[in-house]
């Protein structure tokens, strides 16, 4: 309990951190200005979904080659924590299109794939919904996260290639960053990974906390 | 070898079946005609740019029928638990896969061949010409829709709300199936046709990567 | 009168054809349930069930709707995996797994199809060798010869019966599962069901058949063996009478 404690506490600062380095470190941007410092969120969220959309493979893969729960709880926790992360990701691309350049979407490879990204995850949350049996979830959902992840270099592969084939003027890059900016990136990303760990441990809690529950009702009611 | 013997086996009353009664055929076949029908009236196929545009439309038609044509796949194997009848009996739970993906592709095949001359004449484009190189995109793009929907529907027929569910995950799924086909479809149909192999390399790895997961994992959807 | 455990029959004709269908073996063979447990989401179906089947006994399996019948018998044609423990078949050696049929409440079959494709179809996907063959004699022995080229939909629940068991045998099995088989049979149909019981059970197969309470069906039996919210609460073989076994309120 301490140590969870202790560490949110850090992520915290971590985060207060990042957030002080994005407005008052890193340097303006010459031709978006201030509102660039949004890529200090954008970019990082989307790496960090990806590791957790990875993290959610691995347990799917973990589930049906062992069958033991806590792998299934792993997929699930790190899926949800990969499409709140997505969804920032989809959230703040808008946020920074607009003033920047004048449109609220850019159909550019990262967003794009982004987008059916978020639409493959959030439809692996919906289907295990959609299934009561706990274990008939489990494996199921699994199955689906193993296609899901196989997808996803498909996805980014086809997307990246038609926008090469077809290309618009590129957007939502910070091209040739400056020194500074680079670091703040990483701080970024190094407090962002360290949230993304935080979540998905206290949801991988959260699950154990209902299977030993539904497990003690039914011993209760054996008896 | 007894995989290949029992999916023959298999195949040959799926598509038994089907052929008895073409409902599953005749049923898909217009829907196809009314989505493509209705694209071509939104976009107006007269005014747009149809070599461009038309393609997208024709495979997000064939999409959206895969994606119902592929609901009663395991579905009906549930009425009479038919579906265990058939782990009794087959060696390799995978020739069940195998033997429902073939015929589905069959199907959506047969479903294509019909679709296409439609969508030639509604968005005036020639596919006489590279006919033998449209129906390998549509080969390829087939085997990708079927893999990915013959095991989806083994999964939607254990939830709830299935009719929406298969479709749900299925399109996501399939994007690169959709842009992959639509590139190469459009690089047939311009003014020098050309088969573009980058797609068609996209489509196969597509077909060779869910075939392979399918193959190593499928037989834990099939478990109680 | 009740019968003792009968040994299997010496003859091996029919046996030593099903050899040749596959890895897995047509002899009677002996099951043996090692603390089986099998878990639906929140619901126990069958909890630390321990029970052992000689070769060529004819158990009568009775409960209550919901005591975890139908799982032990799926868990017995390895249809449903257990949650935990373990099914083995004594005698053989190890990791072979005897020929299995089960007979389930659903009737298993394709209504699209005729009776002989059916049995066609699977004959053909067991390995069995001269299909139609098997498949006409079968049809033979369950009195559906003049319907061997109807459609399944077109037969009454009797018909349709009675070419589930036929599917059943098609592998010459040497254990047979029932899941409550007379339920919703005729007369007739009946009585066709109580001798086949008989013939396969004189044979020698190992048959495990679940039923309602006492009945023509369980008269045939060997032994009896009660469940209760999925565990072995009465068994005849333990010393309980079959009165006993079968007394408690049924369903």
């Amino acid at each position: 309990m301490a140590k969870t404690g202790v560490y949110t506490f850090l992520v915290c600062v971590l985060m207060g951190v990042t957030a002080y380095a994005s407005f008052y470190i890193a340097p303006t941007e010459s031709t978006m200005g201030l509102v660039q410092r949004i890529f200090y969120l954008h970019a990082p969220s989307g790496m960090v979904s990806l590791m957790a959309f990875m993290i959610s493979c691995i347990g799917s893969v973990a589930y049906i080659l062992t069958r033991k729960p806590k792998w299934d709880w792993l997929a699930v926790s790190s899926a949800e924590v990969g499409v709140a992360f997505c969804t920032v990701v989809l959230l703040t691309g808008p946020i920074w299109a607009h003033p920047a350049w004048g449109v609220w979407w850019a159909w550019d490879a990262r967003l794009t794939s982004t987008l059916v990204l978020w639409l493959l995850y959030v439809a692996f949350l919906i289907l295990r919904t959609m299934i009561d049996d706990a274990d008939r979830r489990a494996l199921v959902s699994a199955f689906f996260g193993v296609f899901t992840f196989l997808d996803v270099p498909l996805v980014y592969g086809s997307i990246w290639w038609w926008r090469t084939q077809h290309p618009q003027p590129v957007v939502f890059t910070s091209a040739g960053l400056d020194p500074t900016m680079r670091k703040v990136f990483y701080l970024s990303w190094l407090s962002l990974t360290c949230l993304m760990a935080l979540l998905i441990r206290q949801r991988y809690e959260l699950e154990s906390s209902r299977e030993e529950l539904r497990t003690l009702e039914q011993e209760l009611e054996a008896t | 070898m007894r995989l290949l013997a029992n999916t023959t086996a298999l195949l040959g009353k799926e598509l038994q079946t089907e052929f008895r009664s073409r409902e599953l055929l005749i049923t898909t076949m217009f829907f196809v005609l009314t989505v493509i029908a209705l694209f071509s009236i939104t976009f107006d196929a007269a005014v747009s740019d149809p070599k461009n545009v038309g393609p997208g439309l024709l495979w997000l038609a064939i999409l959206f029928s895969s994606s119902l044509m592929l609901q009663p796949c395991f579905l009906k194997e549930r009425t009479n638990d038919t579906l265990s009848a058939l782990r009794l009996s087959v060696g390799d739970p995978f020739a069940i896969f195998l033997a429902k993906l073939v015929a589905n592709v069959c199907l959506l095949l047969i479903t294509e061949l019909l679709a296409l001359p439609i969508f030639a004449v509604f968005f005036n484009v020639k596919i006489m010409r590279v006919f033998p190189q449209l129906m390998l995109v549509f080969l390829l793009g087939s085997i990708g829709i079927a893999v990915t929907g013959t095991a989806l529907s083994a999964i939607s027929s254990q939830a709830r709300m299935r009719e929406l569910l298969l479709p749900m995950l299925l399109l996501p799924l399939l994007v690169p199936i959709l842009l992959a086909s639509t590139e190469a479809t459009v690089a047939l149909l311009g003014e020098n046709p050309a088969l573009r192999l980058d797609w068609m390399a996209i489509l196969a790895a597509f077909d060779l990567v869910f075939l392979t997961a399918l193959w190593l994992f499928g037989e834990y959807l099939l478990e109680e | 009168m009740r019968r003792n455990a009968r040994a299997p029959s010496e003859s091996c004709e029919t046996w030593c054809e099903a050899d040749a269908v596959s890895e897995r073996i047509g002899r009677p063979a002996g099951l043996k349930f090692t603390k089986i447990e099998k878990r639906f989401g929140s619901l126990y179906a069958l909890r630390r069930l321990d029970l052992e089947i000689a070769p060529g006994e004819c158990v009568a399996l009775t409960g209550r709707n919901g005591s975890g019948k139908t799982t032990l018998l799926r868990v017995a044609s390895q249809l449903t995996r257990p949650t935990r423990g373990e099914l083995s078949f004594p005698g053989l050696k190890d990791g072979a797994v005897p020929a299995i049929g089960y007979v389930a409440h659903a009737i298993m079959l394709y209504e699209e199809l005729t009776a002989e494709e059916n049995l066609q179809l699977f004959g053909r996907l067991l390995g069995i060798a001269e299909p139609r063959r098997r498949a006409l004699e079968l049809l033979e022995s369950a009195n559906l010869a003049t319907r061997a080229t109807s459609l399944v939909r077109t037969f009454s629940r009797g018909m349709k019966q009675r070419l589930a068991i036929a599917r059943a045998l098609l592998s010459d099995p040497g254990v047979l599962m029932l899941d409550e088989p007379a339920t919703g049979l005729d007369t007739e149909s009946m009585a066709w069901l109580r001798n086949r019981i008989r013939e396969l059970r004189d044979q020698g197969r190992t048959i495990v058949m679940s039923v309602h309470g006492e009945s023509a069906l369980s008269q045939l039996a060997t032994r009896a063996a009660r469940l209760d919210a999925g565990t072995l609460v009465a068994d005849t073989r333990g010393g309980a009478t079959f009165q006993s076994v079968f007394a408690v309120g049924e369903a």
